[in-house]
């Protein structure tokens, strides 16, 4: 009898220390384990980045229509508002609501229009035009016969409510340069290809753009080549580039390339005695070319190539065809998100009795003028024919109308917005998905600076301030391509599960195993004492 | 065509070019009957890179060392990659030295922005000038961080103008293991105006080029004077490749070099845009051509000072028609007579080795040779040693003759672990034909295990000691440095008359350190678990078994009793 109680003290008292143990494990083992091997991860604001992923964007551009002398009667007058702002909603559900609000304005700042009112008897206008369209942000826009007489204010805000739309289209933003600037997240409706090889033409939007200029001598030996650049930058490039400055900054520079051929070798056309590169051909020009051209060192930004190649004295003249075999006026071509070349040949301007290496002077004019065509191209500068009836002002000396800067800009912030909004949600989905990368305090908060750019940039592109919605934009895009890229993500993204339970298992396999298999016993103890209790009752 | 532009062949007309571009070969034959080949291209740009303006317009001058010599406001960078060392003593002096593997050294300008934080930011600058390096060279120069960047305080001044010698803003890193190959050949090759496709560059073919003895290929980019008074400066953009052919490995053994032989390509035209093209060939040792003789020969000769000699050059101007004769291409040939002739012994040379066995100490030796029978000069020694060798600073020794020699300088800077390395100037006086010693003990540090490199066996590096010096001249120096002159004569500037400026780069070390298991950490990991859970698992037993005496089982004769009488329906024993 004694000897049995002592058993039983015992073997409570052995099932006590089972049970410690196993609660010193879980309270103190498990939570040290879990704190000291866990990764670092910082708070980011998954909740908005949720709800920027199912982006809303409302475009609104100030519209100030003025109503000249002589369109409204001064009963009229005393009922129109001095001012109407036309709201334009793109992205509603609604495919277009129009919202007349009340605003005043002095001058027209980014991004907004005036419209001007003007009789149908105007002699402004040239007969057949019924809109014109000013180098500022401007346009004339002249009644219609229709409404000459018998109108009410309703009836005339009626009728010039689908024009202001179209001179708004034009100037501003229509719907197919939108899709074409959201073209990585919306899927383009089949049909429209003219407007997707416009939109893969031109360059991605980014802070900034190397433009470099080389002329390509591939025959140093005969042709001694000189080509004031400095100054035809000064005169033909820097006006468009100090207009396109709230857009991004540009750096030019030039270099001189000798002994750079073409990738193929042209064809010689007897009937024409001239060598002839193919259109077909032309996309086999470059790669060669490319690896002579050497990318920036110094920045990242991506590079415009402009290449003016001087064909050498055995293959001169050189002329480019189009598909259907005849020749290019300019005889040059562009290539989409790349740069422009232009063949500039110089056989004409030496006897055969010359004397190599012969001294030849560039036209600059010549050349720039092609290369400024090629840079409107390449940076998306639109220059889409205009509706009927409509007159558009020839361009300044700056090469780019106000209105034409804006509608790069509204452009450009939606494709600032689609794009860092891309980034910050596929980064959040990376982060989501695995659970090794470390997420530093310095990403959470570039994430985090992203993400409220991004809310602001939205919030001005509403209340239609143009200028500041850009620059939002812009911020946002560094700070989520700064988070995006950041090397300390990688750290231990590729640490593999294997290794950690090799890791593990020498040590947790022998100390856990043993606390199960006395738990599991005290339980089964346990059960078997109850039915034994059970049994007893019974 | 519009008639009207102004395409015009009129030479009034044309803007003067600010920039200028030069090449030359020099080929030295060797008494070992190995052959030196040294390739000098100079571009010269009037031109101010640190001017405001961002617009740059690069004509000769490459633009992708343009931009980083603007965008990380450089004052002077010298680079060089080299493969296989330099034997001073086979071969004499060469033209540029260099050390094994990649070094670079580069002064930044005392811009304003750096003007307060100057130390952070150049380390910053730094970094971010040697992964832009490594991507234009392909080279490995991303390695270089501060573990392996010094300052030197004296060994290297600028080679340009400029009085600036705050050696703040001077880096110095070496990567001894970087290998020199093709790939960068090719860039380097792409700097050159006419690239490899006429002028003396048509002969840089990578095939020939690394299957030799020594390989070195170098760029250094100074600002100088244009003139003598120094009223405008330009910038010198000046690339060097220096090689040796073997006599036994290239040649078959057969003292016979040829231009074909070496580089496998022959010479048809000087590069169009080069105001200079010329091949020099060091005649000094065979004035009346009794040790070898050169075909096509010359009229032309030169005389040049160079490296406190005067020696003699046959010249081939390959701008001339007349060079190419009328098979229109030159293809020199170099046959020697006898193979008899002593070379003259270089007035400084330096080596250097480890001693000491085990993994725990060692000892680094650097043994300094002054050659000159009557004078002494003094040399500025720079040690740069990574800090897993911990230096015993107090047992450093300097002998000459048996007798203690007491620097006159010694600038130290201790490593910090893994931040930065040892850093040893010292000035010392050689005496006349005397070797001296220098040595310092060391002990190996151990590593974390992922410092080790791949091949941890192979040994550790460390970087070649640098000697600089002004070596006594024999003859009188050249201290006019704008005067036309070889260019291969003209890279060190000139300050006197009596002396002229050698640096000498020793051996680089290969050491070992103590290298353990590198599936240790996984074994430690398993056997301190097996260990803890033995322990473990004890402790636990003592704790939660309850012991109980059992009565001891019955025999076995008694258990089959048990079992029959079981089997009869018998109440057991």
């Amino acid at each position: 009898m004694l000897t049995a109680s002592c058993c039983y003290t015992d073997r409570r008292r052995g099932q006590l220390a089972a049970l410690s143990i196993a609660a010193v494990v879980i309270i103190v083992g498990v939570p040290l384990w879990w704190r000291t091997t866990e990764t670092y991860r910082a708070w980011l604001p998954v909740n908005q980045i949720n709800e920027l992923a199912n982006l809303q964007l409302q475009l609104s551009a100030d519209v100030e229509v003025v109503f000249a002398r002589g369109t409204v009667t001064p009963e009229q007058q005393k009922k129109v508002p001095t001012q109407v702002v036309i709201s334009l909603c793109l992205f509603c559900s609604s495919p277009l609501e129009a919202d007349l609000s009340l605003h005043t304005l002095s001058e027209s700042p980014c991004g907004s229009l005036v419209v001007y009112v003007i009789p149908e008897s105007s002699t402004l206008l040239p007969e057949d035009v019924d809109v014109y369209i000013g180098q500022r942000r401007t346009a004339l826009l002249r009644i219609g016969a229709q409404m000459r007489v018998g109108r009410t204010l309703e009836q005339l805000l009626a009728h010039l409510e689908p024009r202001i739309k179209q001179v708004l289209q034009v100037m501003s933003f229509s719907h197919t340069d939108i899709t074409a600037a959201l073209s990585d997240r919306v899927r383009l409706s089949p049909g429209n290809k003219e407007s997707i090889a416009d939109s893969m033409r031109a360059f991605k939007s980014s802070p900034g753009y190397e433009i470099t200029f080389s002329l390509l001598n591939p025959d140093p030996k005969s042709h001694r080549v000189h080509w004031d650049i400095e100054g035809a930058v000064q005169t033909y490039i820097q006006p468009l580039l100090t207009k396109l400055a709230p857009l991004a900054n540009f750096s030019i520079d030039s270099q001189t390339l000798y002994y750079a051929m073409l990738g193929v070798n042209p064809r010689y056309d007897s009937s024409r005695s001239a060598y002839t590169l193919n259109s077909d051909s032309l996309a086999h020009v470059i790669n060669p070319v490319e690896a002579r051209l050497g990318s920036n060192a110094a920045s990242s930004n991506p590079v415009l190539n402009f290449l003016l190649y001087v064909p050498d004295a055995h293959h001169s003249p050189l002329h480019i065809h189009d598909h259907k075999k005849q020749e290019v006026l300019s005889n040059a071509f562009h290539s989409p998100r790349w740069g422009g070349i232009m063949v500039y040949n110089v056989n004409g301007f030496y006897g055969p009795e010359a004397v190599f290496p012969v001294d030849i002077n560039i036209n600059m004019a010549k050349v720039m003028g092609v290369f400024l065509a090629q840079l409107r191209l390449l940076l998306g500068v639109q220059s889409s024919a205009p509706p009927p009836g409509f007159l558009v002002a020839p361009c300044s000396s700056t090469g780019l109308a106000d209105w034409e800067l804006d509608r790069l800009m509204w452009s450009r912030t939606v494709e600032n917005v689609a794009t860092a909004t891309t980034t910050i949600t596929s980064l959040a989905q990376l982060l989501d998905q695995i659970g090794n990368i470390v997420i530093n305090d310095n990403i959470a908060q570039q994430v985090s600076s992203a993400v409220t750019s991004l809310q602001l940039a939205v919030a001005e592109l509403e209340a239609g301030n143009l200028g500041f919605a850009l620059q939002y934009s812009k911020e946002a895009i560094l700070a989520s391509e700064r988070a995006f890229f950041d090397p300390s993500l990688l750290h231990l993204l590729y640490f593999p599960d294997d290794q950690k339970f090799a890791i593990y298992i020498p040590l947790f396999l022998p100390m856990c195993v043993p606390i199960l298999l006395s738990l599991l016993k005290i339980v089964s103890e346990a059960r078997q004492k109850r039915r034994e209790r059970q049994a007893k009752k019974d | 065509f519009d008639t009207s532009a102004p395409e015009t062949v009129d030479p009034s007309s044309v803007p003067q070019p600010k920039d200028d571009f030069q090449e030359e070969l020099v080929i030295r034959p060797l008494h070992s009957g190995d052959i030196y080949a040294s390739f000098q291209f100079r571009t010269v740009w009037e031109t101010d890179f640190m001017r405001g303006n961002k617009v740059s317009h690069y004509r000769l001058f490459p633009k992708s060392l343009g931009q980083v010599i603007s965008k990380f406001s450089v004052r002077e960078l010298h680079i060089s990659f080299t493969q296989g060392y330099w034997r001073t003593m086979q071969w004499g002096q060469p033209f540029q030295p260099s050390p094994p593997g990649a070094e670079l050294w580069v002064w930044f300008q005392d811009s304003a922005e750096c003007k307060v934080y100057a130390a952070g930011c150049v380390d910053g600058t730094w970094k971010e000038l040697t992964n832009v390096l490594s991507g234009i060279f392909c080279a490995s120069l991303n390695f270089i961080d501060s573990t392996n960047t010094v300052q030197p305080s004296a060994s290297f001044k600028p080679l340009g103008i400029g009085n600036e010698t705050d050696h703040r803003f001077l880096r110095y890193a070496t990567l001894p293991r970087e290998i020199v190959c093709t790939e960068n050949l090719t860039p380097w090759k792409k700097l050159l105006p006419c690239g490899s496709k006429a002028g003396l560059a048509v002969l840089l073919k990578s095939e020939k080029l690394f299957h030799s003895s020594f390989h070195s290929q170098a760029v250094h980019i100074r600002p100088v004077c244009q003139d003598w008074q120094c009223k405008t400066t330009s910038w010198e953009l000046r690339q060097t490749l220096n090689v040796v052919f073997d006599l036994h490995n290239s040649a078959q053994g057969k003292r016979e070099w040829s231009l074909f032989k070496m580089f496998s390509r022959t010479l048809t035209e000087a590069c169009p845009l080069a105001s200079s093209s010329k091949i020099y060939i060091d005649i000094t040792d065979n004035p009346q051509g009794e040790q070898f003789e050169v075909s096509p020969a010359t009229p032309l000769l030169s005389q040049a000072v160079v490296l406190g000699d005067r020696r003699t050059f046959s010249v081939y101007d390959l701008t001339q028609q007349i060079t190419f004769g009328t098979v229109r291409s030159l293809n020199l040939l170099i046959r020697w007579k006898s193979s008899e002739g002593d070379m003259l012994r270089p007035l400084l040379h330096a080596e250097r080795y480890v001693a000491g066995y085990g993994l725990q100490t060692g000892e680094i030796h650097t043994l300094m040779y002054n050659n000159h029978p009557y004078r002494s000069f003094p040399v500025l020694l720079l040690d740069s040693v990574p800090w897993y060798l911990r230096l015993y600073i107090h047992t450093l020794t300097v002998t000459s003759k048996g007798k203690d020699n007491k620097p006159s300088y010694i600038h130290y800077q201790p490593s910090k672990d893994r931040l930065r390395p040892h850093l040893l100037e010292m000035l010392v006086q050689l005496p006349p034909n005397s070797v001296t010693e220098v040595t310092v003990q060391f002990e190996r540090a151990l590593l974390k295990w992922t410092e080790y490199t791949p091949d941890p066996n192979h040994g550790f590096y460390v970087g070649s000691s640098v000697i600089s010096s002004l070596v006594p001249s024999i003859v009188a120096m050249d201290t006019n440095s704008t005067r036309e002159r070889p260019l291969f004569s003209s890279f060190f500037p000139c300050k006197e008359e009596s002396s002229y400026f050698v640096r000498v780069y020793t051996e680089p070390l290969l050491v070992n350190l103590p290298t353990p298991d590198f599936s240790m950490p996984y074994n430690v990991i398993c056997l301190t678990c097996t260990v803890v859970a033995v322990g473990y698992g004890s402790l636990y037993n003592l704790l939660t078994r309850s012991f109980q005496i059992e009565e001891p089982s019955p025999g076995l004769a008694k258990r089959i009793a048990n079992i029959i009488r079981k089997m009869r329906g018998v109440p057991p024993l």
